[in-house]
């Protein structure tokens, strides 16, 4: 029988505190629905020995205990609630040991709490090079618990810290503050009032504004021994409270902890000289974007048209290995096309994600904020704004979840209401197979036309985000003052591992959660066109044969009994109903299905078409060439560049993804802002596409 | 007495005193207290954020932020 530890891992951000998480668990890990790199609950299992098991979480980043953000609360929440669930046997603080002054200041308070505390000095492999000596021993005895110092780029330290959750009971318990020593007769007074609880725990009520301390604040409040202060006192007093906090810590790091400047080798102030320069600072973070975009579509169109041609040969092998029936139809031409047009991408994610976290674990993204903070102002919002509309590219959902480190709620609300216009991935297959189909192979100036042509979409999306903030940001009030503190990390060599893992988790979670939508909707389409009412479908073969005037050769005459099926089953007529609506924006009624069935997820549009053109065809070719065959009633091509260039505008503003209108229901609270985005990127998708196919055809 | 946002790329200060009611916590955490040497690393264009090295931590504040403490030159 295992015997179980609950660890909880907190740390300062930039500490390393994800790679210490990989180096225990490696890929026995748990993210929840759509991991941000430390926004979402991460669980991992760790064996310690052979009847130990460590059961880690690894929480979201903070400074302190004093929450100033969502993700903070999450923290203090947990470690005030020993009936939580995941309430930690142990707590394990993890800093960085160049930091180690600011990282320690969490670290007093969480050992003040009273649950059992270990150290963790991370990133020793830079002690030598910094020319900084640390002296554990001391360092062990001033703060009362076990240090250890480790390295997960040399990966050293991970087996002792293995031992030490072992023997997590033998650690003291003694706080490191009395808070007596801030205002004596505060505290003394909630003392006598609560003489059987510990004062900082309640202190810790009064001062957060989290979920369930709120039952607790009013219990103290009714107190008649005690009287809460206004909030500027209590400021005061937590003004005092990290002073004295910082008292403790200098006089520990003194005797324990040295650094030898001149010893220590700067890289920090050579780079930042480039890289935030104002003018090659912009330069060398433009050129950054292009080469990520250019190689995104480079690197990426190789393996999706290999993925592109395996499906439509697996479609080819099932219709003709298995028995025709029902069932053969359902799987050729509606779960595997379906599914064709989730796997394809597969690579365009996994690079995304890359370069994403390269840029964060990297420490460049804070450069980026820094560089562009003064600019996202005067559009209302902020530079922190950078890191969601970059990772917006990849999804919105996390990037929607990113903006939780934005102080201030105008700036954050703006952030999240235009980040959906960033060209997110599920748009990159309609873009691709469009652009593919109306864009010359050619090149202008020695550049891709087509790679231009993708570019300038994503920097529409950009543009449209920042105009759209600018018009709604006159619509708002800023209800509270702004505040904007951002740590400038060291420049790090990105871990491999960490980077992998990223990569892999991100890239399963998101083809797994769409992968559902898409598979569901595929066969439901399938349905849709296999069967239909009435007569004009059950005898289209008769009814098709009547009409023919002459003799038509036998794979014509198939052809046309397929078409007239399709359009006489209940897509066909879903597809009729709407062709009004979308005829002035160069749309048949195919397309409009396929545009129904992507307002669920955009994505899905590929494997719809795909889809509907498989239904009754013959041959198994990739979808792109059955689209560049499509015709209107007149002969002329469907995809042709007003049509594609109406697509793709339509497809850069509208609002169709369900996922992203959940998410900003849960970040906002409310059903307001998911709704007005829904209903304004309607309209400009719906107009811009308009005036597009009008001044084009 | 001259305030920390009047301080120019490269020059040095001590930190004297803050406006208590107004100074974000998170600020005071990352070290900004009264005593500590804080200098000005780079400015962003248009001279805001600011980007300032206090007691061996990095970070970048605005200049509205910065407006708030006082110090005095090295």
């Amino acid at each position: 029988m295992a015997h179980y530890i609950k660890v909880a891992l907190i740390g300062n951000p930039n500490t390393g505190k994800t790679s210490v998480f990989n180096a225990l668990t490696g890929l026995n890990q748990k993210v929840g629905n759509y991991p941000g790199i430390t926004v979402e609950k991460k669980e991992g299992r760790c064996r310690l020995d052979r009847t130990t098991v460590a059961q880690i979480l690894d929480l979201p980043g903070t400074y302190s205990l004093n929450a100033s953000s969502m993700d903070e609360s999450v923290v203090i929440e947990l470690l005030l609630n020993r009936n939580n669930k995941d309430f930690p046997d142990l707590v394990v603080v993890i800093t960085d040991i160049e930091n180690l002054k600011r990282n320690l200041l969490l670290f007093t308070q969480i050992k003040d709490l009273g649950i059992p505390t270990l150290l963790v000095v991370n990133m020793a492999d830079q002690m030598k090079r910094k020319g900084i000596q640390i002296d554990i021993e001391k360092l062990q005895e001033k703060l009362g618990t076990q240090v250890i110092l480790t390295s997960m780029r040399n990966q050293e330290g991970i087996a002792t810290l293995k031992k030490a959750i072992i023997d997590y009971r033998k650690l003291p318990s003694t706080p490191l503050l009395e808070l007596e020593s801030i205002d004596k007769d505060y505290f003394q007074q909630l003392k006598k009032a609560f003489p059987t609880e510990s004062i900082y725990k309640l202190w810790l009520v009064i001062t957060q504004d989290v979920n369930f301390s709120k039952v607790e604040r009013n219990r103290i409040q009714k107190s008649p021994d005690f009287k809460i202060e206004s909030d500027a006192a209590l400021k005061r007093l937590q003004q005092k409270e990290t002073i004295r906090r910082y008292q403790i810590i200098n006089d520990t790091l003194k005797q324990s902890y040295h650094v030898d400047q001149n010893a220590a080798s700067d890289w920090r102030s050579r780079l930042d000289r480039v890289l935030i320069h104002k003018v090659w600072g912009y330069v060398f973070f433009f050129a950054l974007l292009l080469l990520i975009f250019q190689s995104i579509y480079d690197w990426s169109s190789v393996p999706m048209d290999l993925i592109d041609s395996s499906f439509a040969q697996l479609s080819e092998w099932v219709n003709t290995k298995l028995p025709p029936g029902l069932f053969t139809s359902l799987l050729a031409e509606g779960i595997i096309p379906g599914l064709g047009g989730i796997v394809i991408f597969i690579p365009q994610i996994a690079f995304l994600f890359l370069f994403i976290s390269l840029l964060e674990e990297s420490g460049y993204m804070s450069r980026v904020v820094f560089l562009m903070d003064r600019g996202l102002r005067r559009f209302g919002l902020s530079g922190k704004s950078v890191i969601p509309l970059i990772s917006g590219t990849a999804c919105a959902i996390p990037a929607v979840m990113a903006t939780r480190n934005i102080e201030n709620w105008k700036e954050r609300l703006l952030t999240i209401l235009v980040t959906p216009f960033t060209t997110c991935s599920a748009r990159l297959p309609v873009y691709l197979i469009l652009i593919s189909l109306v864009i010359p192979e050619k090149t202008f100036l020695g550049i891709n036309i087509q790679g231009l042509t993708l570019m300038g979409l994503y920097l529409l999306g950009f543009v449209m985000a920042l105009l759209s903030s600018w018009i709604l940001k006159k619509y708002f009030k800023t209800t509270h003052k702004s505040y904007f503190v951002v740590e400038m990390p060291n420049y790090k060599m990105p871990l491999l591992k960490n980077v992998g893992i990223t990569v892999l988790e991100k890239t399963k979670s998101f083809v797994t959660e769409a992968g559902k939508v898409i598979l569901a909707i595929s066969i439901l389409l399938w349905l849709m066109a296999s069967f239909g009412p009435g007569k004009d479908f059950s005898d289209a073969e008769a009814i098709v044969k009547q009409q023919a005037t002459k003799q038509l050769s036998p794979a014509v005459l198939e052809a046309k009994i397929a078409a007239y099926r399709l359009e006489h089953s209940y897509m066909g007529i879903l597809g009729k109903a709407i062709e009004p609506v979308i005829r002035p924006l160069g749309y048949d009624w195919k397309i409009g299905i396929a545009l129904i069935s992507s307002f669920a997820a955009r994505e899905v549009f590929v494997g719809s078409l795909a889809t509907i053109y498989s239904v009754g065809s013959e041959e198994e070719t990739p979808i792109k060439n059955k689209m560049a065959q499509e015709t209107r009633a007149d002969g002329s091509l469907i995809f042709d560049l007003p049509t594609g260039i109406s697509l793709m505008l339509f497809y850069a503003f509208a609002m169709q993804c369900m996922s992203t209108l959940a998410i900003v229901k849960k970040e906002t609270n409310s059903w307001r802002w998911p709704m007005l985005q829904l209903g304004l990127m309607t309209i400009i998708a719906y107009v811009s596409a308009f005036g597009a196919y009008q001044f084009l055809s | 007495m001259p305030f920390l946002d009047s301080l120019e790329p490269g020059q040095d200060a001590t930190i004297i005193s803050f406006e208590t009611e107004k100074l974000p916590l998170k600020l005071i955490e990352m070290g900004c207290l009264p005593g500590n040497k804080v200098c000005l690393l780079h400015k962003a264009p248009f001279n805001c954020p600011l980007y300032l090295e206090i007691d061996g931590c990095h970070m970048a504040i605005r200049k509205d932020v910065a407006a708030l403490i006082e110090i005095e030159h090295n």
